[in-house]
């Protein structure tokens, strides 16, 4: 299968995941909120479908990179990799979300303030990764 | 129960969705934001999945009373476009292009060993609590 199909194949999987968890529990299937509800004090309730969402995103996910061979590592070296960490954590909870809750799910919703996410951090990556590529030469 | 079994399926079905489309992969990612030179698209065809499935979906399932399993649907309120949302999405777009990591991705090779994104989540939870911490102080 040509690789456009296996990404758009893919791609409809995870808006079917996202729509079955607002289907099934009423949330946004947004990871960086998801994980961000963990490490507060909630109920369990609360806590547990997060913990489970989780568990079942690193499970199955890890289990589906082991059986397609998938080994790539990030580019990054250490110190590069640990700051940009640090960044999408902050980020991420300054600006509401990420690719999934903002990307997936609120241009989902065409929710305006998910579009102006989705451009902003799309435009922010992309004149990152020149700087880094074509600027200062090498990766990161 | 139920809910937290629901939420375990969504999860596994993400995560299957990401490692299939090798959004998983960060030099994919990584080619994708490098649109001056050795462009990848890829990554714009599992955008264009993912969100042409919630598109029409949602719009079916938001028109229901309830969800199933819950008392009432979660949907974000604040409808302003400031200053933290766009200073944010910023600032997670430059660790998004510094690492070819967004949070899914990064948890999901974690959980298949890969050492980079094993360093890269507790960074990424380090990121969010010393937001929370910076926010309940000032």
């Amino acid at each position: 299968m040509s690789s456009w199909i296996v990404a758009l194949l893919g791609g409809v999987l995870i808006g079917l995941s996202a729509t079955g968890l607002l289907l099934f529990n009423g949330r946004i299937a947004g990871i960086s909120g998801i994980v961000n509800g963990l490490m507060r004090r909630s109920s369990g309730a609360d806590w547990a479908w997060r913990a489970a969402f989780v568990a079942g995103l690193v499970g199955a996910g890890g289990l589906t990179m082991h059986l397609l061979h998938q080994t790539t590592a990030s580019p990054a070296r250490l110190p590069v990799l640990l700051l940009a960490g640090v960044l999408v954590g902050f980020g991420t909870s300054l600006g509401g979300g990420c690719t999934s809750g903002h990307g997936v799910c609120g241009l989902g919703r065409f929710s305006r303030r998910s579009l102006v996410a989705v451009l902003t951090f799309m435009a922010s990556a992309i004149v990152t990764v020149f700087l880094t590529h074509h600027v200062f030469g090498g990766a990161a | 129960m139920k809910a937290a079994i629901a939420a375990l399926c969504c999860g596994a079905l993400f995560g299957i969705g990401l490692a299939i489309a090798r959004m998983t992969d960060p030099l994919v990612v990584l080619g994708f934001l490098d649109i001056f030179g050795d462009f990848d698209p890829t990554l714009a065809f599992v955008l264009l999945g993912a969100t042409m499935t919630t598109g029409i979906a949602f719009h079916f399932v938001t028109r229901r009373a309830r969800p199933i399993l819950a008392a009432e649907f979660h949907l974000p309120a604040t409808r302003t476009i400031d200053l933290p949302l766009v200073l944010g999405a910023a600032i997670f777009g430059a660790g998004w292009g510094l690492a070819g990591y967004c949070p899914g991705p990064a948890l999901v090779g974690a959980g298949t060993g890969i050492e980079t994104a094993l360093l890269f989540v507790p960074a990424m939870l380090a990121g969010s609590i010393a937001y929370r911490q910076l926010r309940h102080h000032y």
